[in-house]
Order: structure tokens, then C-alpha cells, then sequence
């Protein structure tokens, strides 16, 4: 048997405990052990975003961080951004901007935006296009996703 | 009045699963038992297999089996290929699964591991002891061609795959006879797809029923069962094919590949479920490439820019082996494409199909019609320049006038409809075109480099009509079907056979259905990507999903219409012949308040207590369409950049978009398909290329190396239509998916040529990189201190636009 190392990680406000190896990435981690696989595996060299969750409120690639390094952590993941069933508002907006076609690297593009937009609560659509520097879409040319992360933070704004 | 479904910019109905993380793609997929499988492949571009040691490896933890070329002889029949291209020579090389002898590029696969998990699999491929003889490898498609250099197959002399010709008129007498001729060398470079979901698939094998089921992320699921049965010998009743959630394909998941027969092959050898997801970095060298064409073009003209041949000799690369659909990519999507938009009597096009050592050649959005749209436009330019004339008016006075019912063209084959000129007068107005130039006349005498490029399509899409697939050698038909439910609640399923995997269909099909019968949209569920539950279709490309297969559906609506007219009348107990129909209620004429809804007969239909006689039970109808014609949609396509000349640096600042698709069915829907095939095509003007070295070795192997589109290097994308029915199909739709990608290469590249006109630059290769764009700046003789200092100071007027 190969070493494992204990963990305690709270994902989307869930506590689990899990004995990993120390080379198994936190993707994996999510999407085979905790079976959460929302979030995707788009790229193996940390370019593509599709990986992205939060940790401690702060955005990383998942691909990028070893399970081991999250034990103690809050990790939210797309899972975990509707609450009791009423989608967020970046959900809502990627939904009414048509800010997604296949769907694959949406949920990385969501929860970069959701940190786009608190950290920044009413930017223009330059900033929102310089912080998706790290999310690579092939499908809509960004174009309505702009729109989307835009409308959501115009709505949180409103809201 | 009632606002018509079809033509509303809804949105659609399958995110909800997408936003929230609820779809599941096939590496999302856990089968009880499931185990993995890892593949070795080879490091060389071309290589002799001495032998292969994999002891090491079966004792690896976790290791259940390994496999190489020899495991699979007389089990796995090699992989075909779909298109073989009449009257071309074509060489059907033999492809196999996992190589056994020689290993032809960078990706063949040499080995299969399966373990109990992904880690052991790939732990273990590491212990795999391969003995190469390394041979030398060709790349370029051109220097491919010929006997002097390193030969991939015993049966393709010179490298050869296949040779086409296409020609209308008589081409040589018109060069002969020409005032103007123009030529032009082009790179069309390799490019990898980049589908944002790698490739994957999971096979299990139910071995006492002889039962195969293949989760596969593919286009074409139908053809997938057909090519699985010819490869594995598994009857196609008893192999089901699932596509589930797929994340782009961009052609990419045209093909049937080795890898997913090999994932059947462990499934079958081991008899438990197998799954296997190529990391992006093996989906560089191991999924499809796209365009990699060497092309010599020439164009003929009148003094007044009247076109009137043009011609090439195009070296297009195959890659090692013969890829699904290849051979017909730069030949029928290419070749017969010479005339675009264009009036021009003699065409020739000449291509060769080379094999290299490098990763199969396959469909990349546009295939073979960005080529083609490049070329016309890129000669257009230049007549311009050989004739003194503006190249958008030279392009007016080319344009095929306006028709509404068919048009012929030289190279031989007949548009449904169009109105050139009305896109392109469009484009120019949205663009403020005399404005531009008015405008650049003044920044140029300050060195401020900006530029507009115009680019005019037609394209050839919605694939086709079967007849004209079986003589053009496509291994298949290319009808679509469509098999629609309404139960006695009311509630709507249709049953289609083309896969979708990102253009939504599963709304604009439940607007087709809303539209037609008169239903709300959210009763309607679209039901697709899985063989034993769908009926037969020939899968999601050449943008044919919603004129084919979408036209099956809007038939199938019009059969049950008329069913429930029939039964309407007779619970109405009134003649056939008096029932309307409208908004989804059957009404005898003048007393619409008498109504029975398409609810009320559907209920009635599938309880059928009461039916007229001689009709069916059930609200159920299926439609096979074959199209009469492909579909030609079109448009006019600008962009406007402008370049640093101290860094070559490329700004696009603006890209106006004007197609025509037809109507509309869901304008939000088109929108997203144009701005991403618009950031593709952007994609290979200006960053994208798959560069090798001498010895076949990708360089740009990785997202770290490959320089896909990001958010902040594009501009919001402007898009505007016109629309011009297509006569041929019962929607009057047009293809949509891959117009963007056809027209920006273009547009864009003759933006940044008429950018760097003042500087006597000629011609760049793509992608136009800064360093590129640089050097030939700087073999211009300009120096950067004299143009420098007055764009400094003019910064207002030039650099500062468009930032």
C-alpha cells in the first residue's frame, strides 16, 4: 500500500475525512474520492481554468494543489454555489447571456467571475476580461461570458 | 397575437445541469468494477519497434493487464477510414490500433495498461521498455511529396495519399489570356482543436449477452456504433453508443480513433468496464489536427478587377494515417469552394494528399472552406493591388448577383440562394468603411499602422444530400431523422439522431416543436447522443444539425399535425376538410371557440377510446429527410487592427460580423456561434500554429506552448444579419456553426496586410505573431526612430484607438 496521509477538508459545508496519497491532486480528490465532478479537468499544465474552485474564499486550480495542502481548509466548488436550490447570481446570469455553449469550462469560469465581482464590484469589461486571463473558453469567444459576469454584477449591485 | 416561438432569443434549456455542475461527461462516468487504461505512446516521429519489454510493468501495483500491437492482431481490425475520394488514387493504408512494426508519429500507440486506478495505470506505462530504431521523419507536407525523402507506407509511393483535381472552364486560357494574374504562396498552418473536454471513453463489455456499450465523447455517435462493429466484430445491434455531455468537438470528435477501439479491446479481454481520458497534454499529439496545407494560388483578372480564373496546387497533410473523414476535407469542402461569393468562370483546384509523420489530419471547424475563403480572399487583395482599385470594390464587381431558387457555379455544383452584396453593403455601413479610410489616409501620414480587412463567404454546409455523399465516396449517408412523442399529458419528446455538444439544440429543436405544433416550449424534451434510444443520424458537423436534422424534426411535427387534424375532426364531428389549425387549437372554420388543443388530442390519440377509423393509436411519428441540396450560407465579415511597429504587436480593435443563416430560430443562439467561431478563426490568423521540429517532435506541445484565445486578447464581437431563405429545406435554415471561423482568418489577416501596406510588407505566414509581424517590419529597412517619433506624438489620433 502506498502512504497516505489524513485529511479533513469542509467542501461546500460538508465536513469529509479521507486518507490520501500525497501525490493526488485536489481535482482528483473532488472528483474521485468526494465524487463532485462539476468541476473538469481541462489542461495538465494549470492554463485552462476549467479546474477552478475556492479555497478559503480565494480561487485556485484545483489541478494545482495537492490534497494534502487543503487539510483544514473550506473548499467551495460549483456544487456548492446554488444555495437551497436558488442559483447564484453569476449562475443566473451566465444562464440568461448565453454565457456557456458546451458547458465544460463553465464551472471554472463561474467561480473565477464570482471572485471577479466581489473583489471588484462593478468593473468594466476589461478588468472582467483581464481576471479570466487564467480561463480558457473555445466555445464562445468569451463575448457573452463578459456579458454575463457584467449583468451579475450589475444585479448584485441592484440586489 | 402571440409571440412566435421560432425566432425568440430564449435561453436555453440544457444550462441549468451545466451552471451547476449536474452534467456528467464521460470521464465524469463511475461504472461498478471499473478499471483504467493508460496508453504508451511513442516519442518518435518515425521509428522501427525492436522489441518491447513490458514485464516490469504487469508487475506494477494495481496492474491487471498489458497489452501491445501483437495482443491485438486478428482481434482488432485496423482502423478505417470513411472518405476515400473517387478518381484520386487513393491509398487505404493500413491503420492500426496500437503499432506493432513501425510507429509513424509522435502519439501512436505502442501499449495499453489497465489498472485499478489512473495513477497505478500510468505509473506502470513508465516501466515499459520500448527498444527504437529511430528513422528519419518529413513534416512538411510539400517536401512530403516524393521519393527523396523518408517514405510512411510500403503501399503510398512518394507519400502519396491521394490526388484530386476539380475544374470548371478552361483555366488555362484564361491565365493565357488574363491582364492581370496575381499569385500567392500560402501556409495554412497545423492546428490543434483545443476542445476544452479532452477525449474519453469507457467501454463495457457484458460478455454472456456479446453486448458493448461505449461511452464515447463523439459528434457522431451512429457512426461511431458502425465503425466499432467493423473494428471489434461485434454485431451493431448488440454495441450501444452513448454520448453523453460533451464538451466542444470542433471536429475534433468526428473521428472513430484507435484509442476508444483499444478501450473496448481491454473491456472485452478483461470483462469489466474500462475507462480511458487523455490528459490535454496527450490530446496534443493524440487527437486530431486541423488545415496544414502548403498552397501555390493564382488568380486572373480584367484590368477592371473582373476575375476572371483562378487556380491552385494545394500539398494538404494527412498526417500519418488516414483519419476518419480527412481525405475529404481540402478536396470536396475545399476544391469545390473555389468560386465562394464570386462570379468566376475557371476554376481549378489541384490537391494532393500527403502523408506525414505527424498527428492525423481530421475536420477543425470551417474544414476546408476557411481555406478556401483565405485563398479567394487573400488574391482578391491582391487584384486590387495589381489593378488600382479598392480590393472591397473589386470584391463588389465579382460578387454573383442576387438569387433566390439556384445557382450554378463553374467548379460544378448549384447555391440555393443569396444576396452578396446586400451582407457586404451592410457589413460596410456597421463598419463606417469610407470613415476608415478617410480616417487612415490621415493617421498614415503620422506612421500610425491601421488597418481594415474585409472578407466575403459562401460556404458549403448542412452535409447533404446522400446521393451526392455516395458519389463523392463519403462511407455513408448524410440524411438525419427525427422521431417525436407527445403522450396524453401533453408533454413532448423528440428523439433525434444528430449529437449536439455545445449549440443547443436542445432548445432550438423544443422551438421547432413549440413553433410547429403549438405546445409551450418547456413541455418539449430533446433526447439525444445515445444509439439505443435515438434513431439513426449521421452526427453534429458541417454545421448540417439544425438544417438536416432539424428539418426531420419540423416534418415529423407537420406528420402529427396532420394526424391530430384528422382526429380533431372527428371529436368535433366535423369534416377533415373544415378543421383549422392555429397556436396549437383545431377549430372548425369560423368557430374557434369550439376548440380541441393539441393537448386534448394527444390525450385522446394515446387512450384512442374514440378514434376515427383507420387511424393509428399513439402520437408518434418519425421522418427520415434527405436534403435535395447542401446548404450555402454567407456574409461579410470585417476587422480593424492596428499594429505597434517597435513590437509588432497586433491590437484587434474592432470585428463586425454580417451572416446570413436564414431565419433565425433562436438569434441568441446564432449570436454565440458566430462570436466563438469569429475568436477560432482569430485564433489561427494571429496566435495559433502546431510547430515541429526537423524530427517530427511537437514543439508546441502543451496549453503552456499553443497559444489558444484568451478573454482579454479580443474584442466584444458585432454581429448583425440578413436573411435570405434557403429554398431547399421546410425551415429555410442555413448552417451557422462554423461561418465565424470561415470569414475572420480572412478578414483579419488582410486587415494587418493593409496595416503594414504603407511599409511595402507583402505577405507574413500565419499565425501573424509579434515576432513575425516584427521582421518583416524590420526587413522593410523602417527604422523605428523616424516613424517612431511622430507616432509618439500623435498618440491621440492613432495608437490610442480602439484601447
Amino acid at each position: 500500500m502506498p502512504n497516505t496521509v489524513p485529511i479533513t477538508v469542509n467542501v461546500n459545508g460538508r465536513s469529509h475525512s479521507a486518507n490520501v496519497e500525497p501525490r493526488t491532486l485536489l481535482v482528483h480528490f473532488l472528483r474521485e474520492t468526494l465524487n463532485l465532478t462539476g468541476t473538469k479537468i481541462g489542461c495538465d499544465t494549470s492554463q485552462c481554468g476549467a479546474c477552478v474552485v475556492r479555497m478559503n474564499g480565494v480561487t485556485v486550480k484545483a489541478c494545482t494543489a495537492f490534497a494534502v495542502q487543503v487539510d483544514g481548509a473550506d473548499i467551495t466548488t460549483i456544487e456548492g454555489v446554488a444555495q437551497d436550490g436558488n442559483l447564484s447570481a453569476v449562475q443566473e446570469a451566465f444562464w440568461n447571456n448565453h454565457g456557456l455553449q458546451c458547458g465544460y469550462c463553465t464551472a471554472g469560469m463561474i467561480m473565477s467571475v464570482t471572485e471577479i465581482i466581489e473583489r471588484n464590484p462593478n468593473p468594466s469589461a476589461e478588468e472582467v476580461r483581464a481576471g479570466l486571463e487564467g480561463n480558457m473558453c473555445r466555445c464562445t469567444g468569451y463575448n457573452n461570458i463578459v456579458k454575463a459576469a457584467l449583468a451579475a454584477a450589475a444585479a448584485r449591485q441592484g440586489g | 397575437m402571440t409571440t412566435r416561438i421560432f425566432g425568440s432569443g430564449i435561453r436555453r434549456r440544457e444550462d441549468p445541469r451545466l451552471i451547476t455542475g449536474q452534467a456528467s461527461y464521460t470521464d465524469d462516468i463511475k461504472l461498478t468494477g471499473m478499471v483504467h487504461a493508460a496508453i504508451l505512446r511513442s516519442p518518435h516521429a518515425h521509428a522501427r519497434i525492436n522489441s518491447i519489454n513490458t514485464d516490469a510493468a504487469r508487475g506494477s501495483a494495481g496492474v491487471l493487464a498489458v497489452y501491445t500491437g501483437s495482443d491485438i492482431e486478428g482481434v482488432l481490425n485496423p482502423i478505417p477510414c470513411a472518405w476515400a475520394i473517387p478518381d484520386s488514387d487513393l491509398k487505404a493504408v493500413a491503420y492500426p490500433a496500437i503499432a506493432s512494426d513501425v510507429v509513424r508519429y509522435v502519439g501512436d500507440a505502442v501499449a495499453v495498461v489497465v489498472a485499478e486506478n489512473r495513477y497505478q495505470a500510468e505509473d506502470a506505462l513508465e516501466l515499459i521498455d520500448v527498444d527504437y530504431s529511430p528513422l528519419p521523419a518529413i513534416i512538411n507536407p510539400e517536401d512530403a511529396l516524393g521519393d527523396g525523402v523518408p517514405q510512411l507506407h510500403e503501399d503510398a509511393p512518394n507519400n502519396q495519399a491521394f490526388h484530386w483535381v476539380a475544374a470548371g472552364g478552361d483555366t488555362d486560357a484564361a491565365f493565357a489570356d488574363a491582364a492581370v494574374t496575381v499569385s500567392e504562396t500560402i501556409r495554412q498552418q497545423k492546428l490543434i482543436p483545443n476542445p476544452m473536454e479532452t477525449r474519453s471513453a469507457i467501454a463495457s463489455w457484458a460478455q454472456a449477452m456479446g453486448e458493448l456499450t461505449l461511452w464515447n465523447t463523439t459528434q457522431n455517435p451512429h457512426i461511431a456504433r458502425f465503425v466499432t462493429c467493423l473494428v471489434t466484430g461485434v454485431g451493431e445491434h448488440k454495441i450501444r453508443v452513448i454520448a453523453p455531455e460533451v464538451g466542444g468537438g470542433f471536429g475534433a470528435k468526428i473521428a472513430v480513433y484507435p484509442w476508444e477501439m483499444i478501450t473496448a479491446f481491454c473491456s472485452m479481454q478483461l470483462g469489466v468496464p474500462v475507462k480511458w481520458t487523455e490528459t490535454r497534454t496527450e490530446n496534443y499529439i493524440a487527437t486530431t489536427h486541423g488545415r496544414d496545407h502548403v498552397e501555390y494560388v493564382e488568380m486572373a483578372a480584367n484590368a477592371d478587377g473582373k476575375v476572371t480564373a483562378v487556380r491552385s496546387v494545394v500539398y494538404a497533410g494527412m498526417g500519418a494515417y488516414l483519419s476518419t473523414a480527412a481525405p475529404g476535407i481540402p478536396t470536396i469542402l475545399h476544391g469545390l469552394m473555389y468560386s465562394g461569393p464570386y462570379d468566376i468562370a475557371n476554376i481549378k483546384a489541384d490537391v494532393y494528399g500527403v502523408f506525414t509523420n505527424s498527428t492525423p489530419v481530421e475536420a477543425y471547424r470551417g474544414a476546408g472552406r476557411p481555406e478556401a475563403t483565405f485563398l479567394l480572399e487573400r488574391l482578391m487583395d491582391k487584384v486590387g493591388d495589381a489593378v488600382g482599385i479598392d480590393s472591397v470594390e473589386v470584391r463588389r464587381r465579382n460578387l454573383i448577383e442576387p438569387f433566390d431558387n439556384n445557382r450554378d457555379v463553374a467548379i460544378g455544383i448549384t447555391y440555393d440562394s443569396g444576396n452578396y452584396s446586400n451582407a457586404l453593403d451592410q457589413l460596410l455601413g456597421h463598419i463606417g468603411y469610407d470613415q476608415f479610410r478617410h480616417d487612415q489616409e490621415h493617421e498614415r501620414e503620422h506612421g500610425t499602422l491601421r488597418g481594415v480587412g474585409v472578407a466575403c463567404y459562401c460556404e458549403i454546409c448542412g452535409l447533404g444530400p446522400s446521393q451526392v455523399a455516395g458519389a463523392v465516396g463519403f462511407g455513408g449517408g448524410l440524411w438525419e431523422s427525427a422521431t417525436v412523442r407527445i403522450y396524453a399529458t401533453g408533454k413532448v419528446n423528440v428523439f433525434i439522431g444528430t449529437s449536439p455538444h455545445g449549440q443547443g439544440e436542445e432548445t432550438t429543436f423544443a422551438q421547432i416543436v413549440a413553433d410547429e405544433i403549438g405546445v409551450d416550449v418547456d413541455d418539449v424534451e430533446v433526447i439525444h447522443g445515445d444509439t439505443d434510444i435515438t434513431p439513426m443520424g449521421w452526427g453534429t458537423y458541417g454545421s448540417r444539425t439544425t438544417v438536416v436534422g432539424g428539418a426531420a424534426v419540423a416534418l415529423t411535427m407537420r406528420k402529427l399535425r396532420d394526424k391530430a387534424k384528422v382526429i380533431a375532426a372527428h371529436l368535433l364531428e366535423a369534416d377533415e376538410a373544415d378543421i383549422e389549425y392555429a397556436d396549437g387549437q383545431f377549430f372548425v372554420r369560423g368557430a374557434p371557440d369550439r376548440a380541441q388543443s393539441i393537448q386534448d388530442v394527444a390525450l385522446q390519440a394515446n387512450v384512442a377510446w374514440n378514434l376515427p377509423e383507420g387511424i393509428e393509436p399513439g402520437m408518434e411519428a418519425s421522418t427520415y429527410y434527405d436534403p435535395p441540396n447542401f446548404s450555402y450560407p454567407f456574409g461579410a465579415h470585417a476587422a480593424i487592427v492596428s499594429i505597434d511597429p517597435d513590437n509588432g504587436h497586433i491590437t484587434l480593435d474592432r470585428y463586425v460580423a454580417v451572416d446570413d443563416c436564414g431565419p433565425q430560430i433562436n438569434p441568441m443562439v446564432v449570436e454565440g456561434q458566430v462570436h466563438g467561431g469569429v475568436v477560432q478563426g482569430a485564433g489561427q490568423a494571429l496566435w495559433e500554429g502546431a510547430v515541429y521540429d526537423d524530427n517530427g517532435q511537437l514543439l508546441t506541445g502543451s496549453m503552456m506552448d499553443y497559444a489558444i484565445p484568451r478573454a482579454h486578447l479580443v474584442p466584444d464581437i458585432e454581429v448583425h444579419s440578413t436573411v435570405t431563405p434557403s429554398p431547399h429545406n421546410p425551415l429555410g435554415v442555413k448552417g451557422i456553426g462554423e461561418t465565424g471561423t470561415i470569414a475572420s482568418t480572412a478578414a483579419i489577416y488582410s486587415a494587418v496586410m493593409d496595416a503594414l501596406k504603407p511599409l511595402g510588407v507583402e505577405s507574413i505566414d500565419m499565425p501573424l505573431t509579434p515576432e513575425r509581424v516584427w521582421r518583416a517590419i524590420q526587413a522593410t529597412g523602417y527604422t523605428g526612430n523616424g516613424h517612431g517619433h511622430s507616432h509618439g506624438h500623435d498618440h491621440d489620433h492613432g495608437h490610442g484607438h480602439g484601447h
